[in-house]
């Protein structure tokens, strides 16, 4: 299991646009460097990258809201 | 002696504590979202308290040393690391050449400054190196840092490390914050109902904050007193004919979500505003994270100027106890 956090406060989204469906869902691969969701702040969107490889597993925060910098955002499965 | 930026962070700048005397250009002053710390950082690193630092929001950025320095961290709190060891936050630290310098995570606040011994010396405009991207003034070329920027830095001075700014001299937004609000020209546009409730309220930080402004949310929208459309003025009844617009004022467009205008801002325009927050109380804007609740409380000029002095006391402090 491995967490990927937040670098920043601001609001998490789980998709590019509300038209899309989110990054990854379960069982997708992940690799380093892939983008798995969007902060919101000082208006200006940006990309959360995967720090490692792995399994996603699941949105830990919920799409739309606030968080806090370190705040867990998604778990990956090796 | 330089330093190179690996990763930049999010909009890092280079700033000091502005350029006035241009804002009737239309130039903002610009410099620190937050000068206390600022000078704090400046005096830690024995550099004159007003030298150019870097400013960075939300998140540190990597950078690598070029040369033997003193180096102090002020502002938010979050872990600063020299190749990966923990060093302490508002306290003076000898770092030497080719070790890098990175962050964790952000845990309280919303701005770092990082002084170097020497000062940061890039080219500066209008007598002030703060970049003011917008105006492309300042910094580097105008703009803030990138991965690869090799920024100068001036000649080292007499900095000692271990210095360390004491606990009750570092300055932090309480939770929820308190924001003294002197009103102004345009309070009477409010009804009183409005005009009470923009002050019971409880506000949050909205995610379009920055050093233009801050943006509140979540308070009851305003309703404004009747009147017959002035001739040069918006539709909006939060509209004006076009009035000046001071450091901390506060306006409300359509009457929904107030903005104060802070360090990056525009000089004047043709929204109303109520009132405008105190000098002393500006820096701590500088601090906050979106989501913060804000609570905004009433004060006059007696008590604003007071406040003013007040922080005017704390600055001496800090360089006394700092004087070498």
């Amino acid at each position: 299991m491995a967490d990927i956090q937040s670098p920043l406060p601001g609001t998490f989204y789980h998709q590019a646009t509300p038209e899309e469906p989110p990054y990854k869902a379960k069982g997708d691969a992940v690799a380093e460097g892939d983008v798995i969701g969007l902060i919101e702040v000082m208006k200006t969107f940006i990309e959360v990258k995967a720090e490692a490889a792995g399994t996603f597993d699941a949105y830990v925060a919920d799409n739309a809201s606030a968080v806090t910098a370190g705040a867990v955002l998604a778990t990956l499965v090796d | 002696m330089t330093l190179e930026i690996v990763k930049p962070g999010l909009a890092t700048s280079v700033q000091d504590l502005g350029r006035p005397g241009y804002f009737h250009l239309g130039i903002p002053e610009g410099g620190a979202m937050d000068r206390y710390a600022l000078r704090a950082a400046n005096l830690l690193v024995g550099n004159d308290e007003g030298a150019a630092c870097l400013e960075a929001v939300f998140m540190g950025p990597e950078i690598r040393i070029g040369a033997d320095c003193v180096l102090a961290v002020t502002g938010a709190e979050m872990p600063i690391k020299l190749d990966g060891e923990t060093v302490p936050t508002w306290t003076s630290f000898a770092a030497k050449a080719g070790q890098v310098l990175s962050f964790g995570f952000l845990t309280e606040g919303a701005r770092i400054y990082i002084a170097v011994s020497g000062g940061i010396a890039t080219e500066p405009d209008l007598g002030s190196r703060s970049t003011y991207p917008i105006g492309m003034l300042g910094g580097i070329d105008g703009r803030p840092v990138q991965p690869g920027d090799v920024i100068p830095v001036g000649e080292d001075g007499a900095a000692k490390p271990c210095l360390s700014v004491p606990e009750d001299l570092r300055r932090r937004p309480g939770t929820p914050a308190e924001l003294r609000v002197l009103p102004g020209l345009y309070w009477d546009r409010l009804t009183e109902a409005s005009q009470t409730a923009f002050f019971d309220d409880t506000w949050t930080v909205a995610s379009e904050a920055d050093r233009m402004g801050y943006r509140f949310k979540g308070g009851r929208p305003m309703e404004f007193v009747e009147r017959e459309q002035p001739f040069g003025a918006g539709s909006d009844p939060s509209n004006i004919v076009d009035g000046c617009y001071s450091y901390g004022s506060v306006q409300v467009p359509g009457g929904t979500e107030p903005i104060v205008l802070h360090r990056d801002a525009v000089s004047g325009g043709g929204y109303f505003t109520l009132g405008a927050v105190i000098s002393a109380d500006m820096d701590l804007i500088g601090q906050l994270q979106p989501n913060t609740p804000v609570h905004f409380r009433r004060t006059d000029m007696d008590q604003a100027l007071a406040a003013r002095a007040h922080r005017r006391a704390m600055l001496d402090k800090l360089r006394n106890a700092l004087a070498g």
